[in-house]
């Protein structure tokens, strides 16, 4: 850590990275908004803005369980994050298969369980009332970043990367057309679960740091400004990471100078990238 | 054209001397509702064969079956020319339509590059891949779309470069759906007159589920009527389109103008 620490300070002599724990969260955006954005292309393209919604919202009732579990078993350092993952995993697969017997519509299906999830949660976490301490969920706290959990999303960077690399090709064509994919001898359904499974993960793993709330915007904005003025894949995806790490760098510096919650500024200013971008559109055609 | 002097029904082997595939009792069950039951075709390298029918009746569903989409019962055999061996054909598949929106950043040659390697699209594209993208939509009249976004070209457009991506590399089992919606009448002749042309110079065979009965009657060697959830009838177009069930289907008005346009062909057939 403390290669990263000098780091900054030779690069950054500013005083907003003079704390320490605005150096890791300045790390934590640098892993994590280069994923929102590769990751948003194909949600964005597969029209899943809805589902990465859901998949946020079900992380609370992933917190919840991981509480009950804490309690039953204090002793043995369990973390939420253990209980949130496989909840939203498991939500996941549900989703998936309900939606695979094609007895209704996909946005009913998920809209179904989003709510299922969301009440199930508050339900458990607000016996006693004591939900309040919790609500540092609903926003997240970037700023709150430790080192250890820098570990897992550098882990968590990696493989996702690693995976993109060897799954887009395929998962693209699939989106397409899914006969199109498997008369070239692509697992259509492997994929479409892989894909889904990665994007639960990321969406769990940030959620403590982003917020419910939000989870999904960070996803979809850079993708979809992106969208407006690229032409090919590479652009698009060029451009989305790009958007995405300004937004995050620049929404970090914000926050700290104007006191808010660095997420939901990070999510305004990926959004003031899509009202420029649309007005590029329109104006270049 | 060519023509085969082999019996429809070949039991076993192929008597003609060239490929050919071979489906053997196929049935579609999905969610316990019968789709397809006892279908049976055979289809020679070089020939087109049309699947008509009513809406509904299990076209695309015998295609998607055929490609390994859906779960079907029955056999798929591939017969080399030698008769040798049942392999499982290499197959190439023209889908009726993508699922994009007409904004979707995807280009022509992405496309083929994430049909075609392995390299991740978004990073870089390999060395050479722009050039076989290239020769692969020259087949079909489609090189100058290689640059544009597949949401931004007309229906008969994008039919030649999902032709081309099919025929890339050569299949021995072609199969098209043709569009419903969305490509005019001369976007359509010139797909047919693509199709139809490969069949002199790939050793390939074709299978197309078709809408348009006139242009079917045209070009196809032989027709398949699927309907009531199994092929009914199969022939040469003039066979076929002569059945009585046919008929039916499709009108009498179409089959009265259908026999005066053939009557036609051939007479001026004996003028020329």
């Amino acid at each position: 850590m403390h290669i990263w620490y000098s780091l900054v300070d030779l690069l950054l002599p500013f005083d907003w990275v003079q704390h320490e724990f605005m150096k890791n969260a300045l790390l934590g955006v640098l892993l994590v908004t280069p994923i929102f954005g590769l990751l948003g292309t194909m949600i964005v393209n597969n029209r899943m803005a809805f589902f990465s919604d859901s998949l946020g919202h079900s992380a609370l009732t992933g917190i919840a369980i991981g509480v009950i579990v804490g309690k039953i078993f204090p002793l043995m350092g369990f973390k939420p994050i253990w209980a949130m993952l496989f909840f939203s995993v498991l939500i996941t697969i549900a989703i998936l298969v309900v939606k695979e017997a094609n007895t209704a519509s996909t946005d009913t299906i998920i809209g179904v369980f989003s709510s299922t999830a969301v009440a199930l949660g508050i339900v458990i976490l607000s016996r006693n009332g004591g939900f309040t301490k919790y609500s540092v969920y609903l926003i997240g706290d970037l700023l709150s970043i430790n080192p250890s959990d820098l570990l897992t999303l550098g882990i968590v960077f990696v493989v996702v990367i690693v995976l993109w690399v060897v799954i887009f090709n395929k998962l693209l064509l699939a989106s397409l057309n899914p006969s199109l994919a498997s008369s070239r001898g692509i697992h259509v359904r492997r994929y479409e679960y892989l894909f889904a499974m990665i994007m639960a993960v990321i969406v769990t793993i940030s959620i403590q740091w982003v917020g419910i709330l939000i989870i999904s915007s960070l996803l979809i904005l850079p993708a979809a400004s992106s969208r407006n003025i690229a032409h090919n894949m590479r652009q698009y995806h060029v451009y989305s990471v790009l958007i995405a790490l300004i937004s995050g760098v620049s929404g970090l510096i914000l926050s700290y100078l104007w006191g808010t919650a660095t997420g939901a500024t990070i999510v305004l200013i990926s959004s003031g990238f899509f009202a420029a971008t649309f007005i590029m559109k329109l104006r270049l055609g | 054209m060519k023509h085969h002097n082999c019996t429809h029904d070949c039991q076993g082997s192929c008597e003609c001397g060239l490929c050919c595939t071979k489906i053997n009792n196929f049935g579609v069950i999905r969610s316990g509702t019968e789709i397809l039951r006892d279908v049976n075709l055979h289809i020679h390298c070089g020939d087109l064969t049309a699947i008509i029918g009513p809406n509904g009746a299990g076209k695309s569903t015998l295609l998607k079956a055929i490609l390994g989409d859906i779960p079907h019962n029955g056999e798929l055999l591939f017969l080399d020319a030698k008769d040798e061996g049942t392999i499982r054909p290499s197959m190439g598949y023209v889908p009726q339509k993508l699922d994009l929106d007409s904004s979707s950043p995807t280009s022509v040659l992405d496309l083929f590059a994430a049909a075609q390697t392995k390299i991740p699209i978004w990073f870089t594209y390999p060395n050479k891949i722009r050039e076989r993208v290239r020769e692969s939509l020259a087949r079909t009249q489609g090189e100058h779309l290689i640059n544009k976004r597949l949401g931004a070209l007309s229906g008969g457009e994008l039919q030649r470069v999902l032709l081309a991506l099919a025929l890339d590399p050569i299949p021995h089992l072609l199969l098209l759906d043709e569009p419903v919606s969305g490509i005019d009448q001369r976007g359509l002749e010139l797909f047919y007159k693509t199709v139809s042309s490969l069949r002199e110079n790939y050793d390939l065979s074709i299978i197309l589920v078709s809408h348009d009965l006139n242009l079917v009657a045209e070009y196809a060697d032989r027709v398949a009527f699927v309907n009531n959830k199994t092929i009914e009838c199969v022939g040469t177009p003039q066979e076929v389109f002569s059945n009585e069930k046919v008929i039916q289907t499709f009108g009498l008005d179409w089959a009265k103008r259908y026999r005066r346009d053939e009557k036609d062909r051939v007479d001026n057939a004996h003028l020329v």
